[in-house]
């Protein structure tokens, strides 16, 4: 797998104080692959996907991302912010509160990462903005502030933002978990789509039935271990480990999926 | 029953312009200074080394927590002494007053910096901003307007606080009032006209401040 691999982790480690978060977590994720990351709060999830763009830097263990790789321990120095800046601009992230720029139009919320990061001239990341925004179906609210958009709407709006940055790799955490339950399938439907694309992807979620349905592999973790691992399809329908049986038994983990009646 | 008789002032009406110029003078360059001290000390106690944060936190406090008046008289008496360096009243005075400002504004800006939902600079470090460019791009712009009153009700202070640079005899109002008093024997009616100018001026700017206030809540 690691010939193809676009995320490769190994040995990663994590404490917040005496609590260990991550105990030695390896995965890969294969390039255009989408991998779902499920498990109760608490369980590491969305720090290990936060350590995957070292928004939290790992104690140990090590994180590629296509070419980059960093390795972590008690010798290594930490890379400098300008090294990790640059990492970072080629990975997207999505997060469960939206973090949009309230002080910015929607429009200028896309161009941000293209202007400030990318340098691009103010007309070029205009178009690219634009067509982002197209991309998630608001076009017509580029002039608006976030606070006039629904839930819905800003988690579009900051995948928009993500993705102009034209990253290698979209990281998702838990970007429905905040949303009201009739805007949930709108932005599902967004994520769904950048997977048909192609798009490499790491996605924490509780949905589980849209993990199973857009993930190809399922990632099942618990007091910062992988408990089990495999095929979406596989795992969710029938789930070798007691711990993953117990957790899924909480969910309608089949079904369709919520409408994606707004596009726009 | 004592007469009072305001006419007397007329004749000194140059030497209050001329007080009233020096104290609005003052009072824009300790604003503009103490703000610069203000900005290197808020950054100082959001620094990443500690030594910096701890040598920012002895100026914020030692000038927070030490009259204004003896740092004035400090600064002109006490630091030619131990430095070695001679002062003008002016030069003393501006630099007591723009520390002591200084020590006030840093705390107001480091609150409005902390006040931003950690998600913002988060997601500029996503984006892959280094810090100085979230900082700058994202963090400030929002922290900036969440300051705006508190750091307008500080400059009314310190444009009170001129008041003081007196005991130098640096020639502001007050100063030249006191002159003004001690010529006519009417201190009465001087200090009441110096009481009267200084509201005249802050009265339209506290309103600035509220109506400022109001729009700041409308807008978050």
């Amino acid at each position: 797998m690691s010939d193809t691999s676009k995320i490769e982790i190994r040995g990663l480690r994590k404490s917040f104080g005496s609590n260990e978060v991550l105990k030695s977590i390896s995965l890969d994720v294969a390039k255009g692959g989408v991998v779902a990351l499920i498990g109760p709060s608490g369980s590491g999830k969305s720090t290990l996907l936060r350590c995957v763009n070292l928004l939290v830097t790992p104690d140990g263990g090590s994180v590629r991302v296509g070419d980059t790789r960093f390795s972590f321990g008690e010798s290594t120095k930490l890379p400098d912010v300008k090294t990790l800046a640059r990492f970072r601009a080629t990975t997207g992230m999505v997060f469960q509160h939206f973090n949009l720029f309230p002080h910015m139009t929607t429009l200028q919320n896309v161009m941000e990462g293209p202007i400030t990061v990318r340098r691009m001239a103010k007309a070029d990341a205009e178009k690219l903005a634009r067509a982002q925004l197209a991309k998630v179906g608001l076009a017509e609210k580029a002039d608006q502030y976030p606070a006039t958009l629904s839930g819905g709407q800003k988690q579009r709006v900051a995948i928009a933002r993500a993705l102009a940055m034209e990253p290698d790799v979209m990281l998702f955490d838990e970007a429905t978990s905040a949303l009201d339950p009739e805007l949930v399938g709108e932005v599902l439907a967004v994520i769904q789509r950048l997977a048909s694309e192609g798009m490499t992807m790491v996605i924490v979620t509780h949905e589980i039935a849209f993990a199973r349905e857009v993930a190809d592999r399922l990632i099942f973790m618990r007091d910062g271990v992988v408990v089990e691992e495999g095929p979406a399809r596989q795992v969710i329908d029938n789930p070798q480990q007691a711990a993953t049986r117990a957790f899924l038994s909480h969910f309608h983990r089949t079904g369709t999926l919520p409408p994606a009646n707004a596009t726009t | 029953m004592y007469q009072w008789d305001f006419s007397i002032l007329w004749s000194y009406r140059w030497l209050f312009l001329n007080g009233l110029g020096v104290t609005v003078g003052f009072t824009v360059v300790i604003v503009v200074l103490g703000l610069v001290f203000g900005l290197f000390g808020a950054f100082g106690t959001l620094s990443r080394f500690k030594a910096v944060r701890l040598l920012a936190l002895t100026f914020i406090e030692a000038f927070r927590c030490t009259p204004i008046l003896v740092q004035l008289i400090w600064f002109y008496y006490a630091l030619p002494i131990l430095a070695g360096v001679e002062m003008t009243p002016i030069t003393a005075s501006a630099l007591a007053l723009s520390l002591y400002g200084g020590s006030f504004y840093s705390e107001i800006i480091r609150g409005g910096i902390i006040s931003i939902d950690r998600g913002q600079s988060e997601a500029g470090a996503a984006l892959g901003m280094t810090p100085g460019q979230s900082m700058r791009r994202i963090v400030l712009p929002q922290a900036i307007k969440r300051m705006i009153p508190a750091l307008m009700n500080q400059s009314i202070i310190q444009f009170k606080n001129t008041s003081l640079v007196s005991v130098l005899a640096v020639p502001d109002l007050v100063y030249q009032s006191q002159v003004a008093a001690h010529d006519s024997y009417r201190p009465l009616e001087t200090y009441t006209a110096v009481a009267v100018a200084y509201a005249a001026i802050l009265i339209p700017l506290t309103i600035m401040v509220r109506r400022g206030e109001k729009r700041l809540a409308v807008s978050e």
